[in-house]
């Protein structure tokens, strides 16, 4: 392994893990007020839509990102049965499972 | 609706398993889109060691695959480090989060598990522990799961190239939105949850269509979170 490249890591590494370690260690020795707690406890759930809406909506064009609803976009296809099996069974597999079914038969299929 | 869930997840002990079973999805997801960079690593230039040791050293997805297009293009070693930083700065805001869960845990290992944060590994995590405290043998148990399979992966798209990569023109890397479906539904606890769900998402996708350069999640959680905080007053 080249020792550039080992030192483009470790840079990469460090700026990496600062966020993710700093406000963890920190904030857990902290009592915070209570609006703080609450904002925080929305986190999950904003990260999630977040990370989501994106993966299913949009579709690179060169640089651009931009919206793809049409009934022909297999992931927000997909992503119908998925929501309903999560609706119902409100657990992490099955879901999961729906989903994976459902994008290798539309693959398949266009 | 509120019941069926605490049953589901109060049951699960917050053993190393838990953790381990937990990450499956994430597996699935990670072995694909792992590969996918092993095989575009490889194209821009770097060895296999290379390409595993990112995944060993880094350990962050999207950010490894801007790192190997910049490197392609020959892009100078800081601007792939500061890019690398402003990608990865939204873990900010789940470690903040998981400090109110992680309040058991002593010092130093809360230092060691925080190098596996992940977006997938935070969404499980937090939905799975539903507001106890975690134990740092779950944390574990699902980080490193995670982790292994990501540099499985990367490993896999490295020395087989196409072939590994043939899965995720199957769809196999859907498993990561399908499970983020799954967790979202977990999380809609109360409507002030459901509100800054659509809110986030709709951010997110504005954010990352106008501003460039990924800061859509960051952005939209900042904004929702605070509305949802102004709107509960």
């Amino acid at each position: 392994m080249r020792q550039s490249v080992l030192l483009l890591y470790v840079a990469m590494a460090v700026v990496t893990y600062l966020p993710r370690m700093l406000p963890l260690v920190v904030l857990s020795r902290i009592n915070m007020p209570a609006w703080l707690m609450r904002w925080l406890s929305f986190v999950p759930v904003a990260v999630l839509a977040a990370l989501l809406s994106p993966d299913l909506l949009l579709v690179s064009e060169g640089d651009a990102r931009v919206l793809w609803i049409s009934p022909a976009n297999p992931r927000l296809l997909a992503a119908i049965p998925t929501f309903f099996v999560a609706l119902r069974t409100r657990n992490l597999y099955a879901p999961v499972i729906t989903g994976l079914c459902t994008i290798f038969i539309l693959n398949l299929v266009f | 609706m509120e019941s069926l869930c605490s049953r589901q997840q109060s049951y699960q002990d917050l053993t190393v398993y838990t953790g381990i079973r937990s990450a499956l999805p994430i597996v699935m997801g990670y072995l694909p889109i792992g590969a996918a960079y092993g095989m575009l690593a490889r194209q821009a230039g770097l060895s296999t060691a290379e390409v595993v040791a990112m995944s060993f050293i880094v350990f962050a997805g999207s950010s490894q695959f801007i790192a190997v297009g910049m490197i392609a293009a020959g892009v100078n070693a800081w601007a792939i480090v500061f890019t690398t930083f402003l990608v990865n700065l939204r873990h900010l805001l789940m470690s903040a989060a998981l400090s109110v869960s992680m309040r058991r845990i002593s010092r130093p290992l809360q230092a060691l598990l925080a190098f596996w944060i992940t977006d997938e590994s935070f969404a499980v995590c937090s939905t799975t522990l539903n507001g106890r405290q975690a134990t740092a043998q779950f944390v574990a148990g699902l980080q490193v799961t995670a982790y292994l399979a990501w540099a499985g992966g990367s490993l896999a798209g490295a020395v087989l190239g196409g072939m590994a990569s043939g899965l995720t023109d199957l769809g196999i890397d859907y498993a990561l939105p399908a499970m983020f479906i799954a967790l979202l539904m977990m999380q809609m606890r109360e409507r002030m949850s459901v509100v800054i769900a659509v809110l986030s998402a709709v951010f997110s996708l504005i954010f990352a269509i106008y501003v460039p350069g990924n800061f859509n999640v960051i952005l939209a959680t900042l904004l929702s979170a605070t509305v949802g905080v102004l709107l509960s007053k």
